[in-house]
């Protein structure tokens, strides 16, 4: 298997208008791939198309996923088949302890690949094995699912889940947003420990600095709803320095 | 972002209701119509004594004077009470009238239940009094109990073998002049079951009375009957179900319960009775007085309620909290969907000195349904120190449903010291699709939801019961996304 992902001039609609217009991607297995771009350009929109999201209308176009038709499944199926999204703004679920909602999703999963339950004992020194690689709090697995946590804890309960769920396609939506330095570290460290030569990111950001800790081997800058540059991990240096004007100029809408 | 959202909860589809089947049992069904020679049937049917009848025939003439009351946030479409039978036995009548036997279908519609009603089947350490229609059919484990001095039986029975008893506690705690349902209940009430439990006694299992409706065409009105003696103890449980018909069905019921000095009582309910089908036809009333008398001091009465069936439910489990230091409780999760509608709670009347009361209200809505608590807080002059901490909380799935909140306090003390706290949440589609990214699909994800939400009220009851509520709470919510 060449390509893990192959998006080919996908265009997808919210509320009747086309945000993603033409978008052309491939990502092989171990690649790191960074999509910058300025507010409004479609980066999330990318991202939840790719997960599923019930809000998008994929209008024209299609994505190869594991040599599967990606856009065929439902939205849980992508995410047992490795796709795993890190939320922008991970969302809050009261009275669904975060042991039982890491429960059900993993045995949602085992059961889809036709394994057995995992057993109360297993699951839990899962949880404290994964738990120390992003170092999350045990009182933070116990509480209700993000109820109560600070920006920080979202985004590292967010690579936590990603570490339990160990997918073959990780997107990660501005998971620098919000971070502190320190944060952003830890946050990056796991997700740098979480990587190996079958699996591939797929880093959403504005902003280079999460680059310095997740090294991407490309990085694709996104504007007006289509990929207009794509080069090494230099571009990403050189937007930082120049901004984005001269990619809107080079551009015209 | 939000355009789905309408999507996502929009399909009313049908629920599995799985107890929904009709049994084929000869059924001995009297003529529909409600009248003073109805009510002497029905007394002589049962073989009462005429302190008994005359309980009954005072109730009916109170009852004739009254209009059925139209408070509540509930549209009832009118009730023809001519319309209804109201006595219908499933029991085979043999030559001797003391020998009734059991047809073996009523035993495998119990089976079907789950609730086998052969000892050595039964589930554990229960009893059981099993009430189809308007007769109790079987109690087990009637005998082991019988050795403690523990009596549990069908009300029929109670009546003849210890009419002492029950006439000295029956009407003493919802009195026939209650409200429009009690007088109706108290005149034709059909069967029950009756629990005593001897001073000193601690029920060494739990009790449960199973209702099944099954004749169509009929109404249920059983009575219940619990007196918890000095220095007792008693958990019981009742749970009900019905097939599924078009016409609607009414069950009228009345629990008194009273408790004594230093006892305890822990009544649960699963009531999961047959909510009509998706476009709101068919499904029972569910109308409902409960009331327990702390009379005794440092008595404790405890309501959990799971209320997940019904067309209609209309009830408040109530606590007469007279004994000093006497303690109420009521724990309630009601869930509507589709279109049935829910006005539920409780009343705490504060009598005595130093009372306490807690209410924890679990609302679920979904559908085009309507839920209601509503709720009396109410603390005497004379009751010193009185303490009641209320909790209502409502959970929306979608945009369609409704959940109100309409809290009481009446209160004459100074020294009260009252808490109520409300919230108001629902499930959303960005919650929903946060599961799903995790691999989790969108009805496990509700049932995982509300289970958490509930949780708190589910842990009260007893631990099998818990289980199968949270089963009850998942299925029922079934279909209510699409």
């Amino acid at each position: 298997m060449d390509n893990l992902i192959e998006i080919k001039n996908l265009h997808a609609t919210i509320d009747g208008k086309e945000i993603l217009k033409g978008i052309n991607l491939t990502i092989k297995p171990g690649e790191v791939h960074a999509i910058m771009g300025p507010n409004g350009s479609g980066k999330s929109t990318l991202s939840n198309v790719l997960v599923g999201h019930p809000a998008y209308t994929v209008t024209e176009g299609e994505v190869i996923y594991k040599g599967k038709n990606l856009l065929d499944m439902p939205a849980e199926q992508r995410s047992h088949e490795g796709i795993f999204l890190s939320f922008q703004y991970p969302v809050e679920i009261a009275g669904v302890s975060m042991t039982n909602f890491m429960r059900a999703a993993i045995n949602a999963k085992r059961e889809y690949h036709g394994e057995p339950t995992m057993s109360a004992g297993d699951f839990l020194k899962m949880m404290r094995e994964k738990r120390a690689l992003v170092n999350l709090d045990s009182k933070l697995a116990n509480r209700s699912v993000n109820e109560g946590f600070s920006g920080g804890e979202k985004k590292r309960n967010e690579i936590f889940q990603m570490a339990m769920l160990e997918p073959t396609l990780s997107i990660l939506d501005e998971t620098d947003s919000g971070l502190d330095i320190d944060a952003l570290r830890i946050v990056a460290e796991g997700v740098n420990k979480l990587k190996n030569e079958n699996t591939s990111t797929l880093v959403i950001t504005h902003y280079q600095r999460l680059l310095d800790y997740i090294k991407p081997d490309i990085v694709h800058v996104l504007y007006n709803g289509q990929i207009v540059k794509t080069a090494g991990p230099e571009l990403a240096l050189e937007l930082e320095e120049r901004g984005y004007d001269w990619i809107k100029n080079e551009n015209p809408a | 972002m939000k355009k789905n959202s309408n999507n996502i909860f929009r399909k009313i589809a049908d629920k599995a209701y799985e107890y929904g089947f009709v049994s084929n049992i000869k059924t001995d069904i009297i003529d529909r119509g409600l009248n003073e020679s109805v009510i002497r049937l029905i007394s002589q049917k049962k073989n009462e004594p005429e302190w008994m009848l005359e309980f009954r025939l005072q109730a009916y003439k109170y009852w004739e004077t009254l209009e059925m009351p139209t408070w509540p946030h509930l549209n009832i479409p009118p009730i023809d009470y001519q319309a209804i039978s109201y006595y219908a036995d499933p029991l085979k009548k043999n030559k001797e009238k003391q020998n009734r036997e059991i047809d073996p279908e009523l035993m495998k519609t119990f089976d079907k239940l789950g609730i086998p009603l052969e000892e050595r089947l039964a589930l554990s350490n229960t009893a059981v009094d099993a009430v189809m229609d308007s007769v109790s059919v079987k109690t087990t484990f009637k005998e082991e109990l019988k050795e403690k001095g523990i009596i549990f039986c069908s009300m029929s029975e109670a009546i003849q073998e210890y009419p002492d008893l029950v006439r000295k506690y029956i009407g003493s705690v919802v009195n026939y002049r209650d409200n429009f349902f009690a007088a109706l209940n108290s005149a034709v009430f059909s069967d029950g079951s009756f629990v005593y439990i001897p001073k000193g006694v601690r029920c060494p299992m739990e009790l449960s009375t199973y209702f099944r409706i099954n004749a169509a065409n009929t109404g249920q009105f059983e009575r219940t009957l619990i007196v918890a003696d000095d220095n007792s103890y008693v958990s019981y449980l009742e749970g009900c179900t019905a097939p599924m018909r078009d016409e609607n069905q009414l069950h009228a019921a009345i629990v008194e319960i009273v408790v004594c000095d230093n006892a305890e009582v822990k009544y649960s309910t699963v009531q999961n009775w047959y909510p009509g089908d998706a476009q709101g036809r068919g499904g029972v009333y569910n109308f409902v007085t409960k009331r327990g008398d702390c009379r005794g001091i440092n008595s404790k009465l405890s309501w959990t309620q799971v209320e997940t069936g019904s067309a209609i439910t209309w009830k408040y489990p109530g606590c007469i909290l007279r004994g000093d230091n006497s303690q109420g409780e009521f724990y309630s999760v009601a869930l509507t969907n589709n279109f049935q509608q829910a006005d539920t709670g409780t009343k705490m009347i504060h009598l005595g000195r130093n009372t306490r009361s807690t209410i924890i209200s679990k609302g679920i809505s979904a559908g085009k349904s309507r839920n209601s608590y509503r709720g009396l807080v109410r603390v005497s002059k004379d009751a010193v120190n009185a303490r009641n901490y209320s909790q209502c909380d409502s959970l929306l799935l979608g945009d369609k449903c409704g959940a109100h909140t309409f809290p009481y306090m009446d209160i004459h003390n100074d020294s009260a010291i009252i808490e109520h706290e409300a919230t108001t949440s629902k499930i959303s589609e960005d919650q929903l699709f946060y599961c799903s990214q995790r691999g989790i699909a969108t009805e496990e994800a509700i049932g995982l939801i509300v289970n958490g939400y509930a949780k708190e009220v589910l842990n009260k009851l007893p631990m099998e019961f818990a289980i199968e509520a949270q089963k009850l709470l998942s299925v029922s919510l079934e279909g209510s996304v699409g």
